[in-house]
């Protein structure tokens, strides 16, 4: 366990040490801040748009981060070769990528309390509600659903041969799942046979990050989502977090460290 | 030789041709696209493609309008293309038939679905209670990237003066609209209402109407197929009017004209003998009088 705490707050210091945190937040807060300095109709109480424009501001920069983060963490330590005296301490390739994972997801809650810490006090202080719950939640799914990106990204760091290539293919995988994901049983059931089953063996197959996006109900004050869909929901997300890690752990048994 | 082909002179050379020739080409590149003329940053920046983001805007503003509750490109009720329904008012025969089509979702077809609308908005309701708001600032930024929509400044009037108190800015947003569609009947239509209804101002829009009828005949009247609903409407609006100003000859002839279009030509068709019926009274009371 020390261990694995240990490989996870290097990945922490290196998230607060590079620039790219910093370079997302001061972009949100940047461009939130001007659309709120626009006044439509006279009318100063206008506020979702804002939380709308604020919310997936919030969410590219949390994928940015994620993806960003962890595709080069393992290829990082090999071409650096670093890997070698971290195996020799003596770590198990299970611990690095367990450490890894940690680290990574803890950055991202990291970076996203401040995202979620600003929006609130914008949507607040223009809307004069604090629907604190509502923010939790949102957070909280967003949150599990970072973790899934998170062990996804670090399966296809072991996978494919460079970051960028890794990085590409996941930020085009998930967000192709936040769009399409809800969608493909309908897609299947109008297609012929064997795509119909291909298609739908997708759908089920596919980690469903689209229910982790309750942007919504924040953005049109829609009330809560029950806490036992939000447990079944962080369950689900578990699941495949574990699967995922098992994967790569896998393929990372056995790959040879040299580059 | 090589002094003749100093960098120098030719960057001098390329730079004085590159700007004789924007001199001639960009007076003319200002007529090529009326909708071009706009000095708006974003106009230049987009090009062509802002009306795409425009009418993404405008569903916007109707997404806002449900909370999100909204059919996606797969659901198979389409949203509708028009936007009456956003303008339609409670138990209206617009907002029955919407009522129809925005319940698209059906029963769940798998449990991932059945699981997955607990995240998502599953509840078909529209803003109420002053939250109308909230989907200006869509229609603003539809007006500005395509300034020839002209359903974005009906929707937006009819929210700022109906539901929102905001009678002078419904006023600026119909004339800007109108600076940009200056022939566009539907905006003068909207108009004669805002001083009708709002600034109960006769003779404002009985002028405003007027000219709305004539831009309709205009444009209209040799269509193949055209905009009867929009003619039943400014026609029967100023027939209404003329009514209330006792001129029951102007009136009838108003819902002659509607006659043409309605879709219930029986209830007109009551409502002319009945204004006859008015007409031959009121001049028979008259009668002795002036005799």
């Amino acid at each position: 366990m020390n261990t694995v705490c240990a490989l996870a707050s290097v990945v922490i210091k290196e998230l607060y040490r590079r620039k790219d945190f910093y370079v997302l937040f001061v972009m949100t807060a940047l461009i939130t801040l001007i659309m709120g300095s626009v006044t439509f109709f006279n009318d100063p109480k206008i506020a979702r748009y804002l939380k709308e424009i604020c919310l997936l501001l919030v969410w590219v920069s949390g994928l940015v981060i994620a993806i960003g983060t962890t595709a080069r963490q393992i290829p990082a330590e090999r071409e650096n070769r670093t890997i070698f005296p971290l195996l020799a301490k003596p770590v198990t390739r299970g611990q690095v990528v367990i450490g890894k994972f940690a680290g990574c997801w803890f950055a991202c809650g990291l970076a996203l309390v401040i995202f979620y810490l600003f929006f609130g006090v914008i949507s607040g202080t223009r809307e004069g509600k604090w629907p604190l719950v509502q923010y939790f939640q949102a957070f909280w799914l967003q949150y599990a659903m970072v973790g899934v990106v998170v062990a996804l990204v670090l399966l296809g760091s072991v996978l494919f041969a460079a970051p960028s290539s890794n990085a590409t293919i996941c930020f085009i995988v998930v967000v192709g799942i936040l769009l399409l994901g809800r969608h493909l049983n309908q897609v299947a059931l109008n297609q012929t046979e064997p795509l119909r089953t291909m298609v739908y063996a997708i759908y089920f197959l596919i980690p469903h990050l689209e229910w982790y996006d309750v942007r919504d109900f924040v953005i049109y004050d829609q009330g809560t989502i029950g806490w036992i869909d939000c447990f079944l929901a962080t369950l689900y997300a578990a699941v495949y977090v574990a699967l995922l890690l098992f994967a790569t752990w896998l393929a990372f048994r056995r790959k040879p460290l040299n580059v | 030789m090589s002094r003749i082909f100093n960098p120098a002179l030719i960057l001098v050379l390329l730079c004085g041709a590159a700007f004789g020739l924007a001199t001639v080409v960009q007076p003319r590149a200002q007529t090529w696209d009326k909708r071009g003329n706009s000095a708006n940053v974003l106009n230049l920046v987009l090009g062509d493609s802002r009306r795409l983001f425009a009418n993404h805007f405008f569903v916007k503003a109707d997404v806002s309008f449900h909370s999100g509750y909204y059919p996606s490109i797969f659901d198979q009720a389409k949203p509708s293309k028009d936007s009456r329904h956003m303008t339609s008012e409670e138990g209206s025969s617009e907002a029955e038939e919407h009522e129809r089509k925005m319940n698209f979702l059906g029963s769940p077809r798998d449990w991932v679905e059945a699981f997955g609308r607990h995240f998502f908005i599953t509840k078909h309701t529209h803003l109420e209670s002053g939250n109308e708001r909230e989907i200006l600032p869509w229609l603003k930024l539809s007006a500005e990237l395509d300034p020839q929509r002209i359903d974005t400044y009906i929707v937006a009037s009819y929210w700022l003066r109906n539901r929102l108190g905001k009678l002078s800015e419904a006023e600026q947003f119909l004339r800007e609209g109108l600076r940009n569609n200056p022939k566009s009947y539907e905006l003068l239509y909207e108009m004669g209402c805002l001083y009708k209804e709002n600034y109960h101002d006769q003779v404002r829009a009985r002028h405003v109407w007027e000219l709305a009828l004539r831009r309709w005949h205009e444009q209209e009247l040799d269509k193949k197929d055209p905009d009867l609903i929009g003619l039943e409407k400014i026609v029967i609006h100023l027939a209404r009017l003329e009514e209330d100003s006792a001129n029951w000859d102007r009136a009838i002839t108003y819902l002659e004209e509607a006659l043409k279009s309605s879709p219930n030509p029986d209830l007109l068709r009551q409502q002319i003998a009945d204004l006859k019926a008015k007409h031959a009274g009121k001049t028979s009371q008259d009668g002795p009088r002036d005799e």
